[in-house]
């Protein structure tokens, strides 16, 4: 199919032009701000919490290996809307001055990198860019008070939901193209491996739950969520470069998937939905005055839980492998990788089913409320 | 606290990213799978009810043969037993005209042989009258031979008509 050649080859080429990329050996200098008296003794204590929190956030840099300052990253492209769009590399960030400042009330060491270059005039503090005030940055109980222009970046996450796009399109066309090649027969290869979850989506999850009438309409958009959950669940798993980023474990991804679910839930509600939520028959109007808050409340509570659950649920799974792995770091002893390597291999193995699970629960759940919101009233 | 802060940019991306894929992959990959997967469906659906149906006629055809054969059976028996019936019937009809047909010959021949018999009574009986009226003339002829032997019957004749 000419027109899969072509889209691999357009998404490549946006690959190399969005991500031009520098790996680096990095080389932070330090200085030391004008109200900061004297230097502590940089000690090199390793933090989890730092390093843990590092990891489970997004970021405009991907750590490959080394590390965190001499180490070896890309460079992701940085996107600013301040004004007109600016369009920059992070290096210009990451090869920019670090400077520690203390915190004036609780003496906390905050340091951020200044940016150079086409960066001038922005600090990125805990990935954070923010806009420079008097060429530094104010903070005020650990935090920057400093104005923040519309970030638009190709982060680590948005690299990774690139590279997760691009899979599911390779995946699934190459198995649209088995089906329409053979025609309705047998599955086989990657078709065999995958056709016991289409039909799940659309059986066990779509039909069951909206049922046989109006299922259909609903199936692009579950399935659609489904492998993109799954996919980027897996993907998350990968320590090593197409993997790694915490996508479904960030609250904007899930945010945003549980908005389209309660967009399609309201738009194809009916009149029987809406008859329940604002005159629920047979309920005396006292009653009503209580209950109509209360279902207004009912339509947003359940795609928050949506987005509470999955991104819950994938962020955990990362902090208690890196805990775990962690161990040894904190201990500084390898003995303690007996006790960690075989916990943190079980936990994800345990993570492997929580990725299917999530997956699974968020259709499910999505294809329960639509299947409410377009049942048809039955006295 | 940030961890569970929408950050925009992200939020951006992923729209845009999962309105793409929605819109390709329900155009170039779900429309035809899902077609393909529901047509086989539907041919497994019919080719089960078409091999229930076809099992259903076989077992009506079976149970038909069965009949069919059973009959036949009951057939070949009742003309096996016709064919004995007459074959004895024949063969006893044809041992009696046989011996009818016996009967009449040993009749016929009886009959041929008695009146044979009295044909050659009557001509023995022809024969010996000839034979004794030969006989008879032979010895006349030798009575009456002399004159004297003439003289002496006619005489004696003559005796016994007159002693009457």
């Amino acid at each position: 199919m000419t027109f899969t050649k072509l889209f691999t080859q357009v998404v490549f080429m946006l690959f190399l032009v969005l991500i031009p990329s520098m790996i680096s050996a990095q080389k932070a200098t330090s200085i030391i701000s004008n109200q900061t008296a004297a230097v502590d003794t940089v000690e090199d204590e390793f933090d989890v919490n730092e390093m843990i929190m590092h990891h489970v956030k997004d970021a405009h840099e991907w750590h490959l290996w080394g590390s965190e300052h001499d180490g070896v990253s890309l460079h992701l492209p940085v996107i600013l809307y301040d004004n007109g769009f600016k369009v920059f590399n992070a290096s210009h960030f990451y090869h920019g001055l670090n400077v520690v400042e203390k915190d004036p009330k609780t003496g906390e060491k905050l340091s951020y990198l200044l940016g150079e270059g086409p960066a001038e005039g922005y600090a990125l503090f805990h990935e954070k860019i923010y806009s420079l005030s008097d060429g530094k940055l104010h903070f005020k109980e650990g935090h920057p008070h400093n104005a923040m222009p519309l970030d638009l970046s190709i982060t680590k996450n948005v690299t990774s939901l690139f590279i997760g796009a691009f899979l599911i399109i390779l995946i699934m066309f190459s198995m649209a193209r088995f089906y329409k090649k053979n025609g309705a027969v047998a599955p086989k290869g990657i078709a065999k491996f995958l056709e016991p979850l289409v039909l799940l989506v659309q059986d066990d999850i779509a039909k069951a739950n909206i049922g046989e009438h109006k299922y259909k309409k609903f199936v692009p958009y579950l399935l659609t969520a489904f492998f993109f959950i799954l996919l980027n669940n897996l993907l998350g798993m990968v320590p090593i470069l197409p993997g790694g980023a915490n996508l479904t474990g960030n609250i904007s991804v899930t945010l945003f998937l549980a908005l389209s679910t309660l967009l399609i839930t309201v738009f194809s509600g009916n009149k029987n939905y809406w008859r329940h939520i604002f005159a629920t028959p047979g309920v005396p109007i006292p009653i009503l005055i209580i209950m109509v808050p209360i279902e207004i409340i009912g339509i947003f509570t359940k795609p928050i839980a949506l987005m509470i659950r999955l991104f819950a649920n994938i962020t955990a799974g990362h902090i208690i492998i890196l805990a775990l792995v962690s161990l040894v770091f904190i201990n500084k002893s390898v003995a303690w990788s007996a006790l960690s390597v075989p916990m943190a291999l079980f936990i994800s193995i345990l993570e492997l089913l929580v990725a299917f699970l999530q997956a699974y629960l968020f259709t499910m759940l999505s294809a329960l409320f639509i299947g409410a919101a377009v049942e048809e009233a039955h006295h | 606290m940030d961890l569970i802060l929408p950050d925009y940019g992200l939020l951006f991306w992923t729209g845009l990213v999962f309105c793409l894929l929605l819109f390709l992959l329900a155009k170039f990959a779900w429309k035809p799978i899902l077609n393909a997967v529901n047509a086989r469906e539907q041919k497994i659906h019919e080719a089960l009810e078409l091999a229930d149906k076809t099992r259903a006629e076989m077992l009506l055809l079976q149970a038909e043969n069965e009949k069919i054969l059973k009959e036949a059976r009951a057939e070949r028996d009742a003309i096996m037993n016709d064919a004995k019936e007459t074959a004895l019937g024949m063969v006893e009809a044809a041992k009696n005209k046989a011996k009818e047909e016996a009967n009449k010959i040993v009749e016929s021949a009886k009959a041929i042989i008695a009146s044979e018999k009295s044909a050659a009574i009557r001509d023995l009986k022809n024969q010996l009258a000839g034979f004794s009226i030969d006989i008879a003339e032979k010895i006349v002829r030798t009575e009456l031979s002399t004159d004297s032997k003439q003289k002496a019957l006619a005489e004696k004749l003559a005796d016994d008509i007159n002693m009457n």
